[in-house]
């Protein structure tokens, strides 16, 4: 979920109760559709704390990245199915499609937003 | 119209120390400040009395973490026999110093105090890297750690979209990794004060020692290529192309442009500084440049009434080798996407057009993160006073400037020094 400001139309995710762009504070919740594309990224091997203890690390490295949605606003996010051992195989401009993670966090089960390849065709 | 700001009162510099810079066990805050402390006192030329220190701004950006200690302004400010005169702390993650220095530049610049006394320190290496990372990840945005990033997984995802819009590579990273390591073997007090070649022909000495087989580097790419000797931190980020974990202070004195004199017939002038704000990577419309730079750049800059390009060099930041290519773009010193190509052309080297990091950088010459702010404005000084030794800036420049950078861009500072 994300915020829409009903003054200015601009998207903000994570949602946002005051507009950055035009000071207004009438906001809507908006939903995206979570389709969009990767626009940076980097496969991390020597990880947080909370990922090491996931089992990440040298030899099973996790990537994580900027992606830009077709509603235009752009998330962080883990990125599922691509071959961390390989980033230079990776693509920035790819399709991708929302797939959250259920992850053990230092308090407990979290969930995490992460997309993966949007399948051809 | 964006108002062109200018100091009500001139402010000078006119003394300036920064201790060794490196990782030691057996050596605090306190030691260390004192060891800059020290040496700034030891640098006006006319001579300090500490009692002529009005006030003393510290850069601190967490002790409270590092080695469970707040409050370091009141604390250092006792060991220098500076109480009851008033100390106040600045925390701008690995600007807290730069914001340290701009306060005190306002203190005076205001008419309140003739001189000021700006330090920084920061005292790393007591923890695990976990540790100090940990830490450092305090300064990072919260919605960016929830995913996992990293700091060298920030600048690592930065260089990504760098390499896609304007056709680099790592090869143009190891360029400005192999210059900051010749610049910092210049430096004695660098932390890694050691060229690449001699990294190598140390790492050869000790394979042979240990009768292991012999790497066969023929130069330093291939050296930074050998993933087994430069390994992947958060690719394309490499750990050559990271600035190490340091401990290090640093001191500078202030005071105001008609008492400078009286301290020095060699004092600098503070021409132009600028500080901004930025957001984080999800937020950025571009992340092939710093908007905070970018701002402060030009805040600095009209406020000096000078362009980018009569900047004679800089000292810019460089926590990741990545950074350096963004910062020289959005300094304005090379057009956005040439940075990397100006850099493989030695325009940033000693004797280029534009000497860059002439200290070594944080890569090399070490980020003691709330010392970095000040200690770049001690390189500036160094050079602009031409003590630099055998990495000075030829042709006795008179303009330099320093630009320090807080977290993943929420902070950025510049600092232009005019030696008249």
């Amino acid at each position: 979920m994300g915020s829409r400001c009903l003054a200015c139309q601009a998207v903000f995710v994570p949602p946002r109760s005051l507009c950055p762009r035009c000071d207004s504070s009438t906001m809507e919740w908006e939903r995206m559709e979570g389709r969009g594309k990767l626009v940076a990224f980097t496969c991390i091997a020597i990880g947080t704390p909370a990922m090491l203890k996931l089992g990440y690390g040298r030899e099973n490295p996790y990537c994580t990245g900027v992606v830009e949605l077709e509603e235009n606003a752009r998330v962080v996010a883990r990125i599922q199915g691509v071959d961390t051992r390989n980033p230079g195989a990776i693509s920035v401009g790819m399709p991708l499609q929302v797939d959250f993670l259920r992850e053990e966090g230092d308090s407990g089960s979290r969930t995490v937003l992460a997309f993966k390849p949007l399948p051809e065709g | 119209m964006r108002k062109k700001r200018k100091l009500s009162r001139g402010v000078a510099l006119v003394g300036a120390g920064m201790s060794q810079f490196g990782m030691f066990r057996d050596r605090d805050s306190k030691d260390l400040f004192l060891e800059a402390f020290r040496a700034m006192t030891a640098s006006v030329d006319k001579g300090l009395d500490p009692a002529d220190i009005d006030a003393f701004y510290l850069g601190n950006y967490s002790n409270d973490f590092f080695v469970r200690q707040s409050h370091w302004g009141a604390i250092l400010s006792d060991t220098l026999g500076l109480v009851p005169r008033p100390a106040t702390r600045t925390e701008g993650a690995c600007a807290s110093s730069a914001l340290a220095f701009r306060e005190g530049v306002f203190a005076i610049a205001s008419g309140f105090y003739d001189a000021v006394l700006v330090g920084g320190v920061e005292d790393m290496s007591k923890g695990a890297t976990e540790v100090v990372a940990e830490g450092l990840g305090m300064a990072a945005i919260p919605y960016e750690r929830e995913v996992g990033f990293t700091f060298p997984g920030v600048f690592g995802t930065i260089a990504t979209a760098y390499f896609d819009k304007f056709g680099a590579s790592r090869e143009h990273l190891m360029n400005v990794t192999i210059k900051s390591h010749d610049n910092a073997a210049r430096n004695p007090k660098a932390q890694l004060s050691a060229t690449l070649e001699e990294v190598m022909a140390a790492k050869k000495k000790r394979a042979e020692s240990k009768g292991r087989r012999l790497p066969d580097w023929s130069d330093p790419k291939a050296f930074l290529r050998d993933t087994r000797a430069n390994p992947v931190v958060a690719w394309p980020i490499h750990l050559f192309d990271c600035c190490p974990i340091s401990d290090g202070a640093c001191c500078l004195l202030l005071v105001g442009e008609e008492l400078a004199r009286n301290f020095t017939d060699d004092p600098l002038y503070v021409a132009g500084i600028g500080q901004a704000s930025g957001r984080g990577l999800h937020a950025s419309e571009d992340l092939t440049t710093f908007e905070a730079t970018r701002y402060a750049a030009r805040e600095a800059f009209d406020m000096a009434g000078i362009a980018a390009d009569d900047v004679q060099f800089a000292e810019v930041h460089d926590c990741f080798s990545i950074a350096e290519l963004l910062h020289i773009e959005d300094l304005g010193f090379f057009p956005a996407g040439q940075g990397y190509k100006a850099v493989e052309e030695g325009q940033t080297r000693l004797d280029g057009s534009k000497p860059i990091n002439t200290s070594g950088g944080l890569k090399c010459k070490g980020h003691p993160v709330g010392a970095t702010g000040a200690a770049q404005i001690f390189e500036v000084w160094t050079q602009l006073r031409g003590d630099a030794g055998e990495r000075q800036v030829p042709g006795h420049p008179r303009l330099g400037a320093a630009q320090n950078l807080g977290g993943t861009g929420g902070t950025s500072t510049v600092t232009v020094l005019e030696r008249r």
